[in-house]
Formats: C-alpha cells, sequence, structure tokens
C-alpha cells in the first residue's frame, strides 16, 4: 500500500481511519481530506473504508498557499 | 462610466466589510501569518491542500480558525482541468466549503493560466455545484466565457505570480470590468500599495495579495498599506477621477490681479 507517496506496512482490509491513526490524525480532524486510487473518500465513510493491499492513499492538508 | 460601488463586497451572495483577499503562502510563520492577517482586515483567505506532514509545526488550520477568516481553497501546483477538478473536491472534503479559487497553470515559468483547461475545469466544477473564482489571464474575452459558464468571480492578472510587476495593461482591467456582471478580483502581480490602489481606481471590486505581503521585509506593516490602498483605491474610484489633459488647467481663477506694472522695481 502506498501512503502519500511512500510505502506503508499495513494490513489489507484496514481502513482510511488506520491510516490516519498511523498518522496520529483523529476521525475528526480538520482540514483534513482522504482519496483512494484517485477517488474523494468523504469523511463519513473513513471508519468503514476498506483498503485493497495495493491501494494508493493521498492524505492531504492544509498549506500556506496564494 | 463611474460605477458606484456598494461599500461591501458581495461574492454568490456572501458579504465582506473587506476588498482585500489574503494569500496565505510565503509566510516564514504561522504568528507572522496571523499578525498579517489581523493588520490587513482581510476576511477572505486563500489556502492550499498538500499531503500531510506528521512533523509539521502548528496548525494553519487552527491558525485561520482563530483569525475568524473564511478559507478560499486553491488549485494551486495543478496543470490540468482533471487535476484542477480534483484538488477542487478535495478541498471541499477537507474545508467544508464549496469555494474554490480555481487555477489552471499552463507553464512553471510564468505560472499563466491555461485558458483552454481553465474553461473545462470551470464548466465542470460550476456543474458540480462549486462556487468557482477563476484566476485568469486579464483577457476580456475568457472573463466574459467564464462568466457565461457560471463563475462567481473573476480574478484576472495584473502580471505573473510574485512578479511584483504590478498592473502590465490596466486598459484591459478596465475592460474586464466593463464585460462582466460579477466582482472582478486583482490578483498576481500585486507589488505594493500603489499597485492595489490603482486595481480598486480602474473598477475592480477587490484585490488579491500574496507575495506583496508575505515576502515584505515587514509584512505585517505592509498588511496594513494593502488595507489602506485598496480603501483609497475604492473611495476615489467611486469618487470620480478628474479628466486627463494635456495643458494645465489653473485652478486659481485668473480674474481679479492687481495690475503689477505699477509694482515698485527692484523689489521681489
Amino acid at each position: 500500500m502506498i501512503v502519500n507517496g511512500q510505502s506503508a506496512e499495513i494490513q489489507p482490509g484496514q481502513t482510511v481511519a488506520s491510516v490516519l491513526d498511523r498518522l496520529g490524525l483523529s476521525l475528526d480532524a480538520r482540514g483534513v481530506a482522504v482519496a483512494v486510487d484517485g477517488e474523494v473518500v468523504p469523511r463519513a465513510v473513513w471508519s468503514s473504508f476498506a483498503l485493497d493491499a495495493d491501494a494508493r492513499v493521498e492524505v492531504l492538508t492544509a498549506m500556506q498557499g496564494g | 462610466m463611474i460605477r458606484r460601488m456598494p461599500d461591501e463586497l458581495t461574492i454568490a451572495g456572501r458579504t465582506f466589510h473587506s476588498r482585500l483577499l489574503l494569500g496565505t503562502g510565503g509566510f516564514p510563520a504561522l504568528e507572522l501569518l496571523a499578525e498579517a492577517i489581523a493588520a490587513s482586515g482581510s476576511q477572505l483567505v486563500t489556502v492550499a491542500l498538500r499531503r500531510i506532514d506528521p512533523a509539521a509545526r502548528g496548525s494553519l488550520i487552527d491558525v485561520l480558525s482563530d483569525a475568524g477568516v473564511e478559507l478560499l481553497p486553491n488549485t494551486a501546483g495543478c496543470y490540468t482541468a482533471r487535476d484542477a477538478v480534483f484538488t477542487a473536491k478535495l478541498a471541499r472534503e477537507a474545508f467544508a466549503t464549496d469555494w474554490v479559487k480555481l487555477e489552471v497553470i499552463g507553464d512553471e515559468d510564468t505560472l499563466l493560466p491555461d485558458a483552454v483547461e481553465l474553461l473545462r475545469a470551470a464548466e465542470e466544477l460550476v456543474d458540480d455545484g462549486f462556487v468557482v473564482l477563476p484566476y485568469t489571464t486579464d483577457d476580456p474575452i475568457l472573463a466574459r466565457r467564464l462568466v457565461d459558464i457560471g463563475c462567481s468571480a473573476v480574478m484576472p492578472l495584473g502580471s505573473p505570480i510574485g512578479s511584483g510587476m504590478g498592473i502590465r495593461n490596466p486598459y484591459n482591467i478596465s475592460l474586464i470590468r466593463e464585460a462582466v456582471e460579477v466582482p472582478v478580483v486583482l490578483d498576481a502581480g500585486i507589488g505594493t500599495a500603489s499597485d492595489a490602489a490603482l486595481a480598486m481606481e480602474l473598477g475592480c471590486d477587490a484585490v488579491m495579495a500574496a507575495s506583496a505581503i508575505s515576502r515584505a521585509q515587514d509584512p505585517v506593516s505592509m498588511a496594513r498599506a494593502m488595507c489602506a490602498a485598496v480603501q483609497a483605491g475604492h473611495l476615489a474610484h467611486g469618487a470620480g477621477r478628474i479628466p486627463r489633459r494635456l495643458y494645465a488647467n489653473p485652478s486659481t481663477p485668473e480674474e481679479g490681479l492687481p495690475d503689477f506694472s505699477q509694482s515698485a522695481p527692484g523689489i521681489s
């Protein structure tokens, strides 16, 4: 599994919530968005969205920008 | 034509007292950003979306929340309509806003907008219910096309992002003001306060400044200067400037002058 461009030791079947937990993020973390394989995963399903072994996960947040 | 503008800025039904939008990029510290926001009086600030850095110090979101400002997520760094639409959807999820400052960049040297991709992305986002504020070239026809497909404002550039070159084609900015009914926000290229004042004098409804403030030697003072300049330019536009003339036009009457032939010689 790839999380933010880096391979991550996460068991298949784990959810988006587990990935966030590893990054120290809670389910109510403000200003966070998640995409899996190029699709936005809404916050409401973070704890139920199971990840495939080859999932590409992007975890994004607010950054300073013009 | 003089346009009398109401004192508040309204975009897509939302009203702002401040006509200065602040970009959060380039501030070396979040504390400085917070001070600059306060000094600028801005109520609408841009944020970008990037991969989370668990080691990052401080939370931008917390700082902006404490400042009480509205967030305007941007799609900076996107070179295709596809990437920009994806980024906008992620931003909607992250920040719980359907507003987006749509940027689709054409090349990395100029960071000028790619007009074709921009229109394509704008259309898709408007259809998806977004409030789209596109960063666009200073082309009045493109601005009109963007408004025709449902954009809530247009954000023409004065000159390339971060160049500080000011407004290279004031004439086109005036034409854009005449061409569209939605708010015109001068974006990109502002170097100092006089550039912001000029934008407002040309009839723009607001100015967006990022690098001009964050990369100034004293960002907080520059934020204050931009705030004053935007207000001054807005007032001046509403007041109606005098026409330009080639020759002088005395402001003191010619009549009533004494007979100078009687004045004593040698006295100056």
